[in-house]
């Protein structure tokens, strides 16, 4: 025994070396690999903004201007996060053990509107901070009902989550939209909506702002999430399956059981988020509104390589994008889905700077 | 078999030829280990040029270099005397090396036919029929039983490994690499793939062998050239091989490994009986349809102490065997008791929750998840068990000191904990999946090819602490291909074939040829 360690120690030895001399050099690398590609895809997305006739720089500006550094744009940029993040959070519990729910979309919207149709009703005879709470359950349990088939199916059928879980969001969307037009209708207005929550009784602000509270539901749930699948037992089983079901059932997991727990999670996770969208910003649900968060917040939850302190700093990014750009497309004439493009380009820009990072890293030690 | 030699016809007349490839002072490092260390090696046709070395020595990292998977930082590969740049698989083919890697490159939600059919060009549809015409011909051709159609997922370790060398043979390589390519076959096996090498290299072909089994080195190899921490530390040439009996080359070659002559298999053969107690695994008229060798009628029964060896050619119902009695595949029928208690029926995380153990031999496909680090690795089976989680919380302190152990321990070679596993060498994950199962409390423990990708040292240890399971009480259920290590630790020996026991055979005097003939009245069949 003892020789053999003193024939491993040299080794040892010469890593403790190899890595104090590419320290230095790897936090700068680190550094151009994350913020190369920002300003690539910006630059990108400059030119694309010339080639379709708009000043590139005064459409920047006027994003960052509006989003960022105006208080009102800030707030809506910081309020908008809120869903945005449980979405992610959904997004990150399901995609870190292996589990492609993408069925976000359904399970938000018959939350979304399952808790509008209920508690402009409630408020009434609920104080307000029960009937938030009871709205935010109602949300959780809708958005998980509707995942529980593509769940069962995929526990112990083996069935193909992402096609069940795509399909159960196009009924999902429909159904909130017949549900709307149909059973929860508000007889008061002309228009197909459902009845509308008062402002006094929605979400409280934060301190003098008017940044709603869902941002920090949102906040809790991304880190509650994240400190869960790093930190706990519970986290652990999920990344195991998630990493290789195989090696799970030989730990002797049961598979099926932690599958349809995920689900639930990320799919209540979902709902939660089309409830403090409600219960936060909008108050009721229109026909035919479909914000379609879910698809959006794939790309970013993956950027941030399913990190959840990465994923806020993305999400804020993208959330800033899309307020700054509404407002851009009203006043400068810049379709509003321009800020996607971004978010498409920037996907790009990081995939090929990892590339070429390897390349690099490659061509350095030979 | 007249593809593969057209090339190198012209050389056919010298038999130990001028270098077909050759390494020079190649050099790759990783991130905190130097795998290899200014390496010069000589490949000649006509020659089998054995590379021996301790678990980690480095082998495996030549072998993709040679195979185009990885680049050398320094130095350079030749080919017929000619510095080239081999920066695929592909090219490495079209240059005429082809490899078996120490762990199987096949895809195994294809069939066979299939995989041999992924080199093909795009735009064409495989021709099925005629592949697995010419994969029948050539497996008959070197004695290897390959069904063509059969899905690979479903193929035991050592049948993966038998399509593997007949994909590389069949792929028409001048310079064939064969990494670890006996560890899964039994020692008549083996001794076919010796006499195939031997073939081979008659017709002038170069074939790399790497092994940890010295013996085999010394009867197919005509050059040696041993490994140590990423170093060349010495070769022995044909003229001294051939000359010195096998006894001073085993003894030079374990020196020059170790840097002492004090290793090898000194208790070879010396079976110790141990005071064995009451029946603790009991498996009556057992089947199973489950996977794709069925279960057939199984009886048996392990007492406290006792170690039970299964012998047998690998691919004949051990792993459905064992996957039956750990719970990973259901049962048609019959029974399994555990210390008198029924398990049949229940999961595989109750079984092993009264005390059943399986340390599975398909270390990367479900022993280990490689991409998870060291540490954590250590301890896949007892996620939330204290002290290493409270409440649910993980505590890194103890994960950390359990993983410090264990490397010291096993001596494994990493460069820390937090590596992932699947960055280590294959004797290394090896050790890393032992040290997980043979620390804690059980009642019974199933090992399949517990020392398969081990070293001497390594398997002398191993061997070590699978006995000492046994004389502390523990059942031990031992499947092997290696029937010298069944009669060095077992007590009693069956011989599985096509599913079901042939016959049982108490291990002592005469039991080598017991199970010979027990082998092979299962192959006149
Ligand atoms: N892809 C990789 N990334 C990082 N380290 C690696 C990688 N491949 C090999 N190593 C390291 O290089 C060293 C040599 O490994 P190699 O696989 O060549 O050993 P080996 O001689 O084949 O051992 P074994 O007999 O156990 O198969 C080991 O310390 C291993 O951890
Ligand atoms: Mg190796």
């Amino acid at each position: 025994m003892t020789d053999e360690q003193a024939i491993a120690q040299p080794a040892q030895q010469s890593h403790g070396r190899a890595t104090r001399d590419s320290s230095a050099n790897a936090s700068l690398r680190v550094l151009a690999v994350s913020i190369g590609p920002l300003i690539a895809a910006l630059v990108v997305g400059a030119i694309l903004l010339l080639a379709m006739g708009f000043n590139p720089v005064s459409y920047y500006s006027y994003v960052v201007q509006r989003a960022i550094f105006s208080p009102s744009g800030l707030e809506a940029t910081l309020t908008r996060m809120g869903p945005l993040l449980l979405i992610a959070a959904s997004l990150i519990v399901a995609f870190r053990a292996g589990i492609w729910n993408l069925g976000g979309d359904g399970q938000y919207l018959l939350a979304a509107v399952f808790v509008a149709a209920t508690v402009p009703l409630t408020m009434n005879v609920l104080p307000v901070w029960a009937n938030l709470l009871l709205g935010l359950l109602i949300g959780a349990v809708v958005g998980a009902i509707w995942g529980i088939l593509p769940a069962i199916l995929k526990a112990w059928q083996g069935i193909n989550e992402i096609i069940t879980t795509l399909m159960m969001s196009f009924l999902g969307v429909s159904l909130a939209n017949v549900l709307v037009k149909l059973a929860f209708l508000d007889p008061a207005t002309t228009t197909p909506q459902t009845r509308t929550l008062p402002v006094e009784a929605r979400l409280p602000r934060l301190f003098d702002t008017a940044t709603s509270s869902g941002l920090l539901i949102g906040l809790f749930a991304v880190i509650a999430v994240h400190l869960i699948m790093t930190r706990t037992s519970f986290g652990m089983r999920l990344r195991l399956v998630g990493a290789n079901p195989r090696a799970a059932v030989h730990a002797g997991l049961s598979v099926p059981t932690l599958t349809v727990a995920v689900f639930a999670i990320s799919a209540a996770l979902a709902g939660l988020s089309g409830a403090v969208d409600i219960l936060g910003t909008h108050g009721n649900v229109r026909a035919d509104w479909n914000p379609a968060y879910t698809l959006t917040v794939v790309p970013l939850v993956f950027l941030a390589r399913l990190n959840g302190f990465g994923s806020i700093a993305y999400v804020f990014l993208f959330s800033a994008l899309t307020i700054g750009g509404e407002s851009a497309a009203r006043r400068i004439g810049v379709p509003s889905f321009f800020s996607l493009v971004i978010v498409a380009i920037l996907l790009i820009t990081l995939g090929l700077a990892e590339y070429l990072d390897k390349r690099h890293q490659e061509r350095v030690r030979r | 078999m007249q593809a593969p030699i057209q090339a190198p016809a012209a050389s056919v007349p010298a038999p130990s030829g001028a270098p077909v490839v050759a390494l020079r002072g190649v050099t790759k490092r990783f991130p905190g280990v130097t795998a290899s260390d200014n390496v010069t090696v000589e490949i000649r046709s006509g020659e089998v040029h054995v590379l021996l070395g301790e678990n980690g020595a480095g082998k495996s990292t030549l072998v993709a270099m040679l195979a185009g998977l990885q680049q050398p930082d320094e130095g350079h590969i030749e080919i017929d005397g000619a510095p080239v740049a081999v920066t695929s698989p592909k090219q490495a083919l079209a240059m005429g090396i082809g490899t078996v890697f120490q762990h199987s490159m096949l895809v195994p939600s294809l069939t066979v036919v299939d995989n041999f059919a992924l080199g093909g060009v795009w735009w064409k549809r495989p021709d099925r029929a005629g592949i697995a015409g010419r994969i029948e011909e050539t497996a008959k051709r070197l004695g290897l039983r390959v069904d063509p159609y059969a899905l690979v997922s479903g193929l035991a370790l050592g049948e993966r490994q038998q399509v593997e060398i007949l994909r590389a043979l069949m792929r028409g390589s001048r310079c064939l690499i064969l990494d670890e390519a006996t560890a899964m076959l039994t020692p008549h096996e083996a001794v076919g793939l010796g006499e195939l090498m031997r073939r081979l290299v008659a017709q002038g072909i170069a074939v790399i062998f790497i092994t940890h089994k010295l013996n085999e080195a010394i009867a197919y190899g005509d050059r040696i050239s041993v490994l140590r921490l990423g170093r060349n530390v010495g070769e022995i040439g044909p003229e001294t091989l051939r000359s010195a009996t096998d006894a001073e080359n085993t003894e030079r070659i374990i020196a020059l490994m170790f840097g002492t002559s004090r290793a090898g298999e000194g208790s070879r053969g010396e079976h110790r009986t141990r005071v064995v107690g009451d029946s603790v695994l009991q498996v009556e008229n057992l089947c199973s349809e489950a996977g794709r060798v069925p279960v057939r009628d199984v009886t048996f029964s392990v007492r406290s102490g006792e170690i039970f060896g299964i012998a047998g050619i690998d691919g004949n119902g051990q792993k459905e065997l064992a996957e039956v009695l750990a719970g990973q595949a259901q049962s048609s029928a019959g029974s399994i008791r555990l210390m008198g208690r029924e398990i049949g029926g229940t999961s595989v995380g109750d079984r092993r929750k009264s005390g059943l153990r399986y340390v599975t031999d398909d270390r990367l496909g479900e022993g280990t998840v490689g991409i998870f680090a060291v540490a954590t690795n250590f301890l896949l089976k007892d996620i939330g068990a204290a002290p290493y989680w409270q409440r649910g919380i993980e505590h890194p302190e103890e994960i950390r000191r359990q993983a410090d152990r264990h490397v010291q321990d096993f001596d494994i070679r990493t460069p820390g904990i937090q590596t992932p596993v699947g960055k280590l060498s294959g004797g290394n994950i090896q050790k890393v999946l032992l040290a997980r199962e043979l620390t804690g409390a059980a009642q019974a423990v199933i090992f399949a090819k517990p020392t398969y990708g081990l070293d001497v040292n390594n398997i002398r240890a191993t061997r070590k602490r699978i006995g000492g399971a046994a004389d502390a009480g523990k059942a031990v259920v031992l499947i092997s291909t290696d029937l010298d290590e069944l009669l060095e630790l077992a007590d009693r020996i069956a011989v599985i074939d096509r599913g079901s026991i042939r016959g049982i055979v108490e291990n002592g005097e005469g039991a080598r040829d017991a199970i010979g003939r027990l082998m092979s009245a299962g192959d006149d069949r």
